[in-house]
């Protein structure tokens, strides 16, 4: 566990040490990437809490990343045509600030997660992978064949949205903001973790029976934790659509949420840290494989595959483990 | 083996033109792995086929595997790290429109070998963003034209998507007569039995549709077994080199309209035909011909004028002084093809399935949002 | 519309849901025998159709080629049973859900690396290539008719392999006790490796035949395998006779779908905007199916928890 720690200080402080190489560097596009894998990171350490802690394999996560991309998306373009977003009952006024997009992204995707985890949690095991990959599935054709925002092309948006105080057009500054995001909401999952609910959601992860005789009501933690990780995947959704300046129906694609959740298992299950080292390292693996060869794919599914067959509780769980055994 | 030697050669090229230092770097962002790969290997062989043993020119490719987000932020380590001067490649107009934009504001050149959709021929047009290949509505509109003065009611069939309504909105806008039914299905739909049957029972003479790659394929081979009879056409997407082998003699008869044809008779084109099949040995498709010319037009540009002087490479690029494949070619007001258009007609030699020119759908066809565009 | 047409759209969903059958019937077999979560069915069913158009092409024969395409999948089912899968049974779903997306990506470019990145061509055998009058003058595609009976036949073979066969009591015992098999001296891991390749043959005989009429290429098993999964998730994981229903309300709600609901909005909208709304409620309808079933059912028609 001391060594875990150890780790998981260095892992967290690789980051922004990238970010400030490349800045002397003058390699702005490490930063890129840089900022590319925190936010990435954010999406699965959202998912982490419903899968690692609450043990819900959700195959749908994407469906929060894409209305978080989608809340970017639609104020910034109503902003950027001065034209309100009349939605009947009231109209609403385009805006490019983020903190008030990330508000909405948040809001937007909780009320989703309430919704579809209202439904959802009344299955479970593989029914229940499979029920949220059906959302998945409906928000990403909805959004292919409906015209108003683009459709399957997506939306640009050219400038990226502002943030008081901040040049955010600066990669250095928006790798700061999104760094700090992720920063804050680690702090407050590993709080939620430690508390009396994560400690219940533990308990009714490894045995619904005995959370039940204590008086705790499975379902009703299990919805608690799917609408907070869906928010927190929301708001990296609308952090990644302004790191790209544009939102696509991609971002509802169920290939989005098989990679969130390889991200997990790729840094280690239930570890706080483990979807920040999984994201870096796919980023990485991404970024220096395709270069190699056409059908680097292959070299891809080769380390995956032998990270789940023998490097189980994955990359942290690989060093920790080997750590316990020196101490 | 043939595309490292070419690579290869392109690198030694780079390295003299780094000590020139007036050679342009290009950035080559287009899809490689997964289903869609067929086409952006044959854009990028066609490109690199044009500018072999060019020294003034330095290429990066990258894949960007058909993802937006991936080809977006390809597109910035080609701005940020690499420092290209010229972006192209892009195959798929949803990738287009993540990538074009951000890349011409920044002051970079985008040459497009493949898509182009309306957003960037209207208003979104941009100075240095030169499309190479069609608007996406082109081949349809010539179709309406062509498909005008025989008799009929057409029956319309896309997937319902933009680029889908876009080519069956160009199609209408052209077409005089009448429309028998529209009918969108689900992108990446692989059965078509349900069309088919409504086809076989509406009053339609023939079948109008647009459906790219692996869906045309599905639904040639269905439509061919069913029995139905009404001559079909379409844009060349479904009917290319690459997937007639594909489709076989089902596609037989098959009428199709494309600006250019393996057989088209203009100077160059029947020995960039025979060289491109030397080198890869494979028959160029329409793709591998805009690759090639969009090699052309760079290497033309490349040697009139430096590219760090924006104003001249741009006019040099807009001259477009170099001998397409395509026969005539040059830019329109908005920097998108005045070109003529062709009806190809799917047809046997031999054992393989081809197209012919039968005649010619449009001249001098250009696209109808350069009204829009302030340029 | 017309009472024939609607006849014959019924038929194209019965049909197109016999396709999902036979793609369903080997992944549902393996999970409820093994508890496995295989994405990879859809790369066998790739391999499949891949080795069928290989054979085609060299040898002219269909026969041949749907031969080959039981056999190569079915070889390349066991190879991959023994290097990965059994590694696997005791892992949690999630576990396998990564391994096998890993395999999909290795065995895709790996079908890319080996037969290019253009499709191949595999038509339908001459004989069965024209449309058949059946009775009420609907003219319907006789290839269609035969993938309607060998799916047909595989369904009656497999309730009777798992009904009246040793092999059949085995699977069955496994399902509900696998320390009993191991006990009664059934070699557990030669038996795993029969149903996973067993399975892998289903999928890549419903590649060859499913490939003859669509596109031969990488990447076309994915598609068929969500709506497999969907199928068995309706139906209830592990049963043959719910894959079976699953698949006939899938192959019905996609295809009535695309033809009815754009008729029916037609009459509250105008024509263009009924077929645009009414095919992107289409794309979505097997989805709100299927969330619909297990909200009702949460372990699906034929399932048991």
């Amino acid at each position: 566990m001391q060594r875990e720690a150890v780790l998981n200080t260095l892992v967290f402080l690789a980051l922004p040490a990238v970010a400030v190489i490349a800045l002397v560097l003058d390699e702005p596009f490490a930063i890129t990437l840089a900022t590319r894998a925190a936010i990435l990171a954010l999406a699965a350490v959202g998912l982490n809490l419903a899968l690692g802690l609450g043990g819900l394999v959700s195959l749908g996560h994407a469906v929060f990343f894409g209305l978080g991309g989608y809340a970017m998306g639609i104020l910034a373009s109503h902003a950027q045509s001065y034209a309100p977003l009349d939605l009947g009952l009231f109209v609403i006024e385009g805006t490019k600030s983020m903190p008030v997009i990330w508000l909405t992204a948040v809001f937007v995707s909780a009320l989703a997660a309430l919704l579809i985890g209202l439904l959802a949690l009344r299955t479970a095991g593989v029914y229940f992978i499979m029920i949220t990959l059906a959302f998945g599935q409906m928000f990403y054709y909805f959004n292919i064949s409906w015209p108003a925002y683009g459709g399957e092309d997506g939306l640009s948006i050219y400038v990226r949205n502002s943030f008081p105080g901040l040049n955010t057009l600066d990669p250095i500054q928006f790798f700061g903001l999104v760094f700090a995001v992720l920063a804050v909401v680690l702090l407050i999952m590993g709080r939620i973790e430690r508390s009396p609910f994560g400690l219940a959601l533990g308990t009714a992860r490894q045995n619904a029976a005995r959370a039940e005789t204590v008086g705790l009501s499975p379902f009703h933690l299990r919805l608690v934790a799917f609408v907070i990780s869906g928010a927190v995947t929301g708001l990296a959704g609308a952090l990644f659509a302004d790191l790209n300046r544009f939102v696509s129906p991609t971002m509802f694609s169920w290939q989005m949420s098989g990679e969130f959740i390889v991200f997990i298992v790729l840094g280690g299950i239930g570890r706080l840290f483990g979807p920040v080292v999984g994201a870096c390292l796919f980023v990485l693996l991404e970024h220096l494989l395709s270069g190699v060869s056409e059908f680097w794919l292959i070299y891809l599914g080769a380390i995956l595959l032998f990270v789940v067959l023998f490097a189980r509780g994955g990359v942290i769980g690989a060093l920790a483990g080997r750590g316990a055994h020196h101490g | 083996m043939t595309f490292k030697q070419l690579l290869a050669a392109t690198c030694v090229a780079a390295l003299g033109a780094g000590a020139q230092a007036d050679g342009v770097k290009v950035g080559m962002i287009t899809t490689l792995s997964g289903g869609g790969a067929g086409l952006g290997i044959d854009v990028r062989d066609g490109f690199l086929l044009a500018v072999k043993g060019n020294d003034d020119i330095e290429l990066v490719i990258e894949d960007d595997q058909r993802k937006p987000d991936i080809a977006v932020q390809l597109a910035d380590k080609m701005i940020q790290s690499e420092k290209v001067d010229v972006m192209t490649g892009i195959i798929w107009s949803n990738l287009a429109m993540a990538v074009v934009p951000a890349a011409t504001a920044q002051g970079k050149f985008y040459l497009s070998p493949n898509a182009g959709p309306s957003a960037l021929a209207g208003k979104g047009c941009h100075q240095n963003y030169f499309n190479v290949s069609w608007q996406n509505d082109a081949f349809s509109e010539a179709a309406g034209t062509a498909l005008s003065g025989e008799a009929g009611k057409v029956f319309l069939m896309a997937p319902n998507y933009p680029a889908g309504q876009d080519i069956m909105a160009g199609f209408k806008r052209t077409f005089q007569g009448e429309i028998a039914a529209e009918v969108y299905t689900k992108l990446g739909q692989t059965d078509y039995a349900a069309e088919i049957a409504q086809m076989r029972a509406s009053d339609a003479d023939q079948i109008y549709f647009f459906l790219p790659g692996g869906m045309g394929i599905s639904f040639m081979k269905q439509y061919a077994g069913s029995g139905v009879d009404k001559p079909v056409s379409g844009p060349a997407f479904s009917f290319d080199q690459g997937i007639l082998g594909a489709i076989g003699d089902a596609a037989v008869g098959a009428k199709n309209t494309a600006h250019w044809s393996k057989d088209l008779d203009v100077p160059g084109n029947a020995d960039f035909v025979e060289a491109f099949q030397a080198e890869y040995g494979r028959l160029p498709s329409i793709y591998a011909a805009q690759g090639f010319d969009t090699g052309l037009l760079l290497a033309s540009a490349a040697a009139k004028a430096d590219v760090d002087d924006a104003d001249a490479f741009r006019a040099a690029l807009k001259e477009a002084d170099f001998q397409s494949v395509r026969g005539k070619f040059s830019f329109g007001a908005n920097n998108h093809p005045v070109q003529d258009i062709y009806m190809r007609e799917v047809i046997k030699e031999g054992d393989l399935v081809t197209n012919r020119i039968v005649g010619t759908a449009a001249t001098d066809h250009s696209d109808p949002y350069a009204a829009d565009c302030k340029l | 519309m017309t009472t024939l047409l609607l006849i014959e759209q019924v038929l194209n969903g019965l049909q197109s849901g016999i396709m999902l059958f036979l793609m369903a019937a080997g992944l549902t077999l393996i999970f409820g025998v093994m508890g496995l979560i295989n994405l990879a069915h859809g790369s066998l069913y790739m391999i499949g159709a891949f080795a069928a158009a290989a054979v085609a092409g060299a040898t002219g024969s269909f026969v041949l080629a749907l031969g080959a395409s039981l056999i190569a999948a079915a070889a390349a089912g066991a190879i991959i049973e023994i290097g990965v899968i059994r590694r696997l049974y005791e892992r949690d779903h999630l576990d396998q859900v990564l391994a096998t997306f890993a395999l999909i990506l290795i065995l895709s470019e790996g079908t890319r690396w080996a037969f290019g990145s253009f499709p191949l061509y595999l038509d339908v055998p001459a004989a069965l290539a024209g449309p058949v009058t059946l009775p009420g003058g609907i003219q319907y595609p006789a290839y269609r008719l035969l993938i309607i009976g060998v799916g047909l036949v595989i369904a009656v073979g497999l309730f009777l392999l798992i009904a009246r066969t040793r092999i059949g009591i085995q699977i069955r015992a496994g399902e509900s006790d696998r320390e009993m098999i191991a006990a009664l001296g059934v070699d557990i891991s030669k038996l795993y490796t029969l149903i996973f390749a067993l399975g892998a043959a289903l999928a890549g005989l419903a590649g060859a035949l499913v490939g003859a009429i669509q596109s031969v290429q990488v990447g076309m098993g994915e598609p068929v395998l969500i709506l497999a999964f969907v199928v068995i998730v309706i139906g209830g994981i592990g049963s043959i006779k719910g894959a079976l229903v699953g698949a006939l309300l899938v192959g019905l709600t996609d295809t009535l779908g695309g033809v009815l609901l754009p008729l029916a909005l037609s009459g509250v909208m105008d024509a263009s905007a009924a077929t645009s709304v009414g095919s992107a409620l289409a794309s979505m309808s097997i989805y709100i199916l299927m969330a619909l079933v297990l909200i009702f059912r949460p372990t699906g028609l034929y399932g048991t928890a």
